[in-house]
């Protein structure tokens, strides 16, 4: 009985059952820490397996089409890509950038920028960190985002075959982002990869880190990547990511944080790709008045799935948190946003509130939101609200009688609604792209509906 | 430290707070031996005289138990002991069965003392308050009232064991239409074992003259209840259905995993009602009642209603989400909740509203209060299916915290797959704030009263929609439950 009540709380997955054909060639194999930390978390995903939609986590996300894809570990870095091929998929950067680009999962110095750092701001490769010093990794890799629970973090830490390490010192102020592109490339095989990034944020200090997922390519591929970031007291960390996978994709990333006192986070999360996708971020207000700024949009259409799941942990008295995550759904797309705000026992004077609004454009889209509230403490401030519905007729009879044709009243409507968002993000550069993806989302729909 | 110290003081004799309603009326009980097996399945449906069609539901429903057995649901946030289900007793009634009393002058005059304490005076009923009362003491009803003046407009409202002997078309059409025998854990195990509850039948076009309630009590020690209750409104009738619970003191804990079914046709609506008072445990969290309850209403019809409307304030644990099914189009559910728990009380409710018919409507308003070590979370459900045109959906959940050791959780689930459906869902989670209190206190209110008086506001919104009877015995008992505060 409990054997097959188990199995049905997880899906078995073919590919990590060839961890030990893959091991030796990971980079950091002769590492011996490394290796007790890559074979704790196989083992652990192997007892866990991939969640089924009977772990209430993903009880909205399947992914039982993704254990049927025969993913292999990127083996090869030679896949060609030149500079011209980026550019094409991403839209021009106004500005200056320490840039890294990834093809699938591996770091391709000939296509990345990252140039002059300021004294003792570190910012490289993952497998060239731990090749070059690994003890510099040791005290941090794998330790805001733990093992435990998680499958995919599991699965993460055992394949993981780069990424990026950034660590900015004591009172430094990084003034230009870290642009970290990821380019899906789909191939004979589909590919899986799983890259790993870790910041630290050392005292005082400010950087801004930039993620652009994109894919070149109609086929199958799977981008598991998992961020850690650690930001000590004072520091502030703005985030952004831009997620505009191939239509076969399969993009589930994870992001844990750990605030420090007077520490500072702003996520803001933007999904118009993937056929599946999952952003999960943990953020953990650890230290008194730590504050968190979560916030995010996604624009589906076709069959597409996206699931955006938060949990933040009010750990300590006097920290702040807020969220806002807004969404548009067409044709048969499914979205899911499941927020979690957890204020545990003494963290008085805690202050939580979450918002979630949903468009849904069509019949068959549909959207399932669970946002919820678990409190221990009573001197506190935490509310939710969720909204789902269609676009206002008021709203747009008054656009119509304006003289505006119906389709582009719907567009202004929709760009409105989505443009909210974009006074929230605390970064120029970034809520531009932002209003650029929601224009360039709405032009493809006019284009796919004349 | 947060708060003042005279508030302070007052949630500390809050918590303290001894249950009122505890004692035991001693009658001698014919009892089944205690456990579970088919044999005990077919003793009570012997007992009850039931039909064959009957007996072989309440067998498919034992024999899918003991395969589910392990399935008992985990997913809500309670915490109890394994429940050893053989140890319990499945059937007791009081003695006077064989004989049963004609008028309230045949009753055991022991048991009416024991309404009496409960505050629940039949005779005065009787005369005053023109209430029909079905009373269940332990399993079987023992007296109904007013049931000549229900008759002559052809409403039925009897023991639904009566109700098999006298109505068994009805029965067999509507029990477990609602609630299938196979729809979780506790409705199976209901659906097996069953004693008691009412049956309610309103012919086409009616309006019951009156409220119909009914006190169920749980008494003889080791006895379970399992109550049945199953409400039909026919096209354009209306009732509004009152249930009111207070049991007495023990020390093991006492399962009760009752079932009710509703069915709202065209134009119908039925209005239920509780105030659920049942023995929450002492302050270290020993005794109680489970109440592991599961509602559920279907608006069959055009414009149908079906509202609930809840005060919970007893029981160890509470684990009860009474919905509803928005079935013909234009139909209408509500749910208004408020949930208080003390000391190491555990309540997690909510309602699911399904809706499936075009122009259908819900409103969810939820007030759960948590005191001393208690943990109280709403969990809910809204579920929009794509013919639900226009369907519009309004919940509010706050919580309020009384205590630095309690919890307070909310648990929303939203799927909308209709995008003419408008859902919105708001929640809060506070404590009492301090400049209301002080303003309270600045004009003259003590402490006490003045805790009472803002959680009674902050419940306002429910506890209007209770029937007067009800109305002022729930404020009565959230003042309860708070009161003795100040030292």
């Amino acid at each position: 009985m409990a054997t097959s009540r188990k199995q049905e709380r997880s899906i078995p997955l073919a590919y990590a059952e060839r961890y030990r054909e893959f091991a030796p060639a990971l980079p950091g194999a002769d590492l011996p820490w490394l290796k007790n930390l890559r074979q704790e978390a196989i083992a652990r995903f192997s007892a866990l397996g991939l969640p089924s939609p009977r772990v209430e986590a993903w009880k909205y996300t399947n992914l039982s089409t993704l254990a049927k894809q025969p993913f292999v570990p990127v083996d090869d870095a030679d896949i060609a890509v030149s500079p011209a091929d980026v550019a094409a998929l991403l839209p021009p950067e106004d500005g200056p950038s320490y840039r890294m680009v990834f093809v699938n999962g591996r770091l391709r110095p000939e296509l990345s920028a990252v140039g002059e750092l300021p004294p003792n701001v570190r910012i490289c490769g993952l497998a060239q960190a731990l090749t070059d010093e690994p003890a510099q990794l040791e005290p941090h890799l794998g330790r805001v985002a733990a093992l435990n629970g998680h499958a995919l973090v599991a699965l993460n830490t055992a394949f993981m075959e780069d990424g990026c390490l950034i660590q900015v010192p004591r009172d430094e102020a990084l003034e230009a982002p870290i642009h970290l592109i990821f380019l899906g490339r789909p191939g004979a095989t589909p590919p899986a990869y799983h890259p790993r990034i870790v910041v630290i944020a050392e005292l005082g200090s400010r950087v801004t880190l930039i993620e652009s997922h994109v894919g070149a390519g109609q086929g199958v591929y799977w981008s598991n990547p998992v961020t850690e970031i650690r930001a000590e007291p004072g520091a502030v960390v703005g985030h952004y990511k831009f997620q505009d996978e191939g239509p076969g994709a399969y993009h589930i990333a994870r992001t844990d944080v750990a605030l420090a006192a007077g520490s500072r986070y702003e996520s803001f999360v933007m999904a118009v790709g993937a056929g599946l996708s999952r952003n999960e971020i943990r953020v953990a207000l650890g230290g008194e008045g730590a504050d968190c700024r979560l916030f995010g949009g996604y624009m589906m259409r076709g069959r597409q799935h996206v699931d955006n799941t938060t949990r933040i942990d009010h750990l300590v008295p006097g920290c702040t948190s807020r969220e806002t995550y807004k969404g548009v759904l067409d044709n048969r797309s499914r979205g899911v946003f499941q927020g979690q705000i957890v204020v545990h026992k003494g963290a008085q004077k805690s202050d939580g509130r979450q918002l979630s609004r949903t468009l849904l454009l069509s019949r068959e889209a549909e959207i399932d939101t669970k946002p919820e509230l678990e409190i221990y403490a009573d001197d506190v401030t935490c509310s939710h609200g969720a909204a789902v519905g269609e676009l206002d007729d008021d709203q747009l009879f008054y656009l119509r009688t304006r003289g505006i044709d119906e389709a582009a009243a719907r567009g202004l409507l929709i760009e409105g609604f989505m443009g909210e968002l974009a006074d929230e993000i605390g970064f120029a550069r970034v809520r531009d792209r932002m209003l650029a993806t929601v224009s360039a989302w709405l032009s493809e729909r006019r284009e796919e509906a004349a | 430290m947060t708060g003042t110290p005279d508030s302070m003081r007052a949630i500390e004799s809050a918590v303290a707070e001894k249950y009122k309603y505890g004692f035991v009326t001693d009658i001698a009980a014919e009892s089944a031996p205690p456990g579970l097996s088919e044999a005990i399945v077919r003793f009570i449906s012997a007992k009850k005289d039931e039909p064959e069609w009957l007996l072989d539901w309440r067998l498919k429903a034992y024999r899918l138990w003991t395969t589910v057995q392990e399935r008992e649901p985990t997913w809500a946030k309670v915490q109890y002991p394994k429940i050893d289900y053989q140890d319990a007793c499945y059937y007791s009634a009081p003695i006077s069965d064989a004989d049963r009393p004609k008028s309230l002058d045949e009753i055991d005059p022991q048991l009416l003392a024991t309404y009496e304490k409960l505050g629940i005076p039949l005779k005065e009923q009787e005369v005053l308050a023109g209430v029909a009362v079905d009373a269940v003491f332990d399993s079987v009803s023992v007296a109904t009232t007013f049931k000549g003046k229900l008759a002559e407009m052809g409403v039925i409202f009897c023991p639904i064991s009566e109700a098999v002997r006298e109505h068994p078309e009805l029965v067999r059409r509507y029990l477990g239409s609602v609630v299938p025998y196979a729809d979780n854990f506790f409705a199976t195990l209901n659906s097996a074992v069953f004693t008691d509850g009412s049956f309610v039948y309103i012919p086409e076009g009616v309006r019951c003259p009156m409220e119909l309630s009914t006190y169920f009590r749980i008494n003889a020690a080791n006895t379970g209840q399992f109550e049945r209750t199953l409400i039909i409104a026919e096209a354009g009738s209306y009732v509004s259905y009152l249930e009111g619970c207070t049991a007495p003191m023990r020390d093991e804990n006492q399962l009760h995993a009752a079932v009710v079914e509703l069915v709202a046709f065209d134009d119908a609506e039925i209005k239920y009602s509780t105030v659920q008072n049942w023995y929450p445990g002492d302050e270290n969290g020993k005794g109680g009642i489970y109440n592991f309850v599961t509602k559920r209403g279907a608006c069959r019809g055009r414009n149908a209603k079906i509202s609930w409307t809840q005060v919970e304030t007893g029981s160890a644990i509470t684990w009860k989400y009474p919905s509803c099914i928005l079935q013909g189009d234009n139909s209408v559910g509500e749910f208004y909740s408020v949930a208080i728990t003390n000391n190491r009380q555990q309540a997690d409710t909510g309602t699911k509203m399904i809706h499936i018919g075009k122009n259908t409507k819900s409103r969810i308003i939820s007030k759960g209060i948590a005191v001393g070590r208690s943990d109280s979370t709403y969990r809910g459900l809204v579920r929009i299916l794509p013919g639900a045109d226009n369907a519009r959906n309004y919940t509010q959940c706050d919580s309020l915290l009384i205590g630095e050791q309690c919890g307070a959780h909310t648990v929303p689930y939203i799927e909308s797959r209709n995008r003419s459906a408008r859902i919105e869902h708001e929640a809060t989670t506070s404590k009492i704030a301090e400049d209301q209190l002080f303003y309270c206190r600045q004009r003259g209110i003590g402490e006490e009263d003045a805790v009472a008086l803002i959680v009674n506001g902050f419940c306002r919104e429910v506890l209007q929609e209770l029937p007067m009877e009800f109305a002022v015995e729930a404020q009565k008992l959230v003042g309860i439950s708070l009161e003795g505060s100040v030292g």
